[in-house]
C-alpha cells in the first residue's frame, strides 16, 4: 500500500535534488529554468498526494493551475534566454552585469 | 503489493532521473533527462489514482514545454566549458542545502504526523469513480473564474513571447494589410471612354 509517507519523503527528496541543482548549475540559465520546472513538479506531488489522502479534489485543481502558470513561465523564460543569447552571445548568469550601477 | 513495487520501481527512476538533469554534462542529456522526469512522475500520478493530471502533465510537459525546451537548446551555440567552469565550487553547499531539505521535510513528515495518519493508504474509490469527470466539474463550476484566469495568463504569455523574439530584419517583403484594406477599385483599374475605330 502506497501511503502518504512515501509520496512526501518522494517529493522532499525531489525538491532537494532541484535545489542541489540550482546551486550545481547556477552559470546555465537553461539548467536553472530547468531545475525550477523539476521544484515545481516536486511541489505538485504534495498537492496531488495530500488531495488523494484528504479525499478532495481542490489539489489537483490547484496543480492543474500550477502546470498553466509553469507552462507559461518557461514560454517567456525561454524567449528572454533566446534574446539574451541574441545580443550577448553568451548565458552566463555571472556575465549578466549590464545594469551594474 | 504490486502498486508498492511499481512504485520504488518508478520512484528510484525518477530520483536518478532527476541526478542525471542536474549533473549532466550536455544540457540536451539534462532536457531528456527531464522528460523522463516527467514520465514516471505521471505513472506514479496514475499510481495514486490522479489520472486526468497524469495525462495533462505528459501531453503538456513532454508534448509542448519539453519540446520547447529541447528546441532552444539546440538552437543556442553555447560555450558549454566556460558554463561549466566553477561546477564543483558551490557544490558541497548545494549538497548540504539538499540533505537539510530532506531531513527537515522528512523529519515534519514523520514526527508532526501533521493532523492525519501519514503511514495510512488512501481510502479506495468507488468502482465507477471518474477522476476527470470530477475534475471537470470543479472546474467549470466552483473555479470557474480562476479557469478564465488561466486562460488569459496562457494567452499573455504567447503574446509575451512572440513579442520578445520578434525581430524586424532588413530587406524582406511584408504585406502592408491597412493599404491592402483601404485600396480602392478606383486606384487599380482606370475605365477609358473611346470612339471605336473606323475600319479601313
Amino acid at each position: 500500500m502506497i501511503t502518504l509517507a512515501h509520496l512526501l519523503t518522494l517529493s522532499a527528496v525531489l525538491f532537494a535534488l532541484s535545489v542541489a541543482g540550482i546551486f550545481l548549475n547556477r552559470k546555465n540559465v537553461l539548467l536553472l529554468l530547468m531545475c525550477i520546472e523539476l521544484l515545481l513538479l516536486a511541489a505538485n506531488f504534495n498537492f496531488i498526494a495530500f488531495s488523494r489522502y484528504l479525499g478532495q479534489l481542490d489539489g489537483q485543481i490547484f496543480v492543474f493551475f500550477v502546470l498553466t502558470v509553469a507552462a507559461a513561465e518557461s514560454a517567456i523564460g525561454l524567449a528572454i534566454v533566446v534574446v539574451l543569447f541574441r545580443n550577448r552571445r553568451t548565458i552566463d548568469v555571472e556575465q549578466l552585469n549590464r545594469l551594474k550601477g | 503489493m504490486l502498486p508498492l513495487i511499481l512504485f520504488y520501481a518508478f520512484a528510484t527512476i525518477l530520483v536518478l532521473a532527476a541526478l542525471g538533469v542536474i549533473v549532466s554534462r550536455n544540457p540536451v542529456y539534462s532536457a531528456l533527462s527531464l522528460v523522463l522526469c516527467f514520465v514516471t512522475s505521471a505513472a506514479i500520478w496514475l499510481l495514486i489514482e490522479a489520472e486526468f493530471l497524469a495525462l495533462v502533465l505528459v501531453l503538456v510537459y513532454v508534448g509542448a514545454v519539453m519540446v520547447l525546451f529541447l528546441f532552444v537548446v539546440m538552437m543556442l551555440d553555447i560555450n558549454l566549458e566556460e558554463l561549466r567552469t566553477g561546477f564543483t565550487r558551490y557544490a558541497w553547499l548545494g549538497w548540504i542545502t539538499a540533505a537539510v531539505v530532506v531531513l527537515e521535510i522528512v523529519g515534519v513528515v514523520f514526527t508532526r504526523k501533521l493532523g492525519i495518519n501519514v503511514m495510512q493508504g488512501a481510502a479506495p474509490l468507488p468502482a465507477n469513480y471518474s477522476n476527470t469527470t470530477e475534475l471537470g466539474t470543479l472546474l467549470y463550476s466552483h473555479y470557474v473564474y480562476p479557469f478564465e484566469i488561466a486562460a488569459m495568463v496562457l494567452l499573455v504569455a504567447i503574446v509575451a513571447a512572440i513579442a520578445l523574439t520578434l525581430r524586424h530584419r532588413q530587406g524582406h517583403k511584408v504585406q502592408n494589410i491597412t493599404q491592402q484594406v483601404a485600396v480602392h477599385a478606383r486606384d487599380r483599374v482606370r475605365i477609358v471612354k473611346m470612339d471605336s475605330e473606323q475600319r479601313k
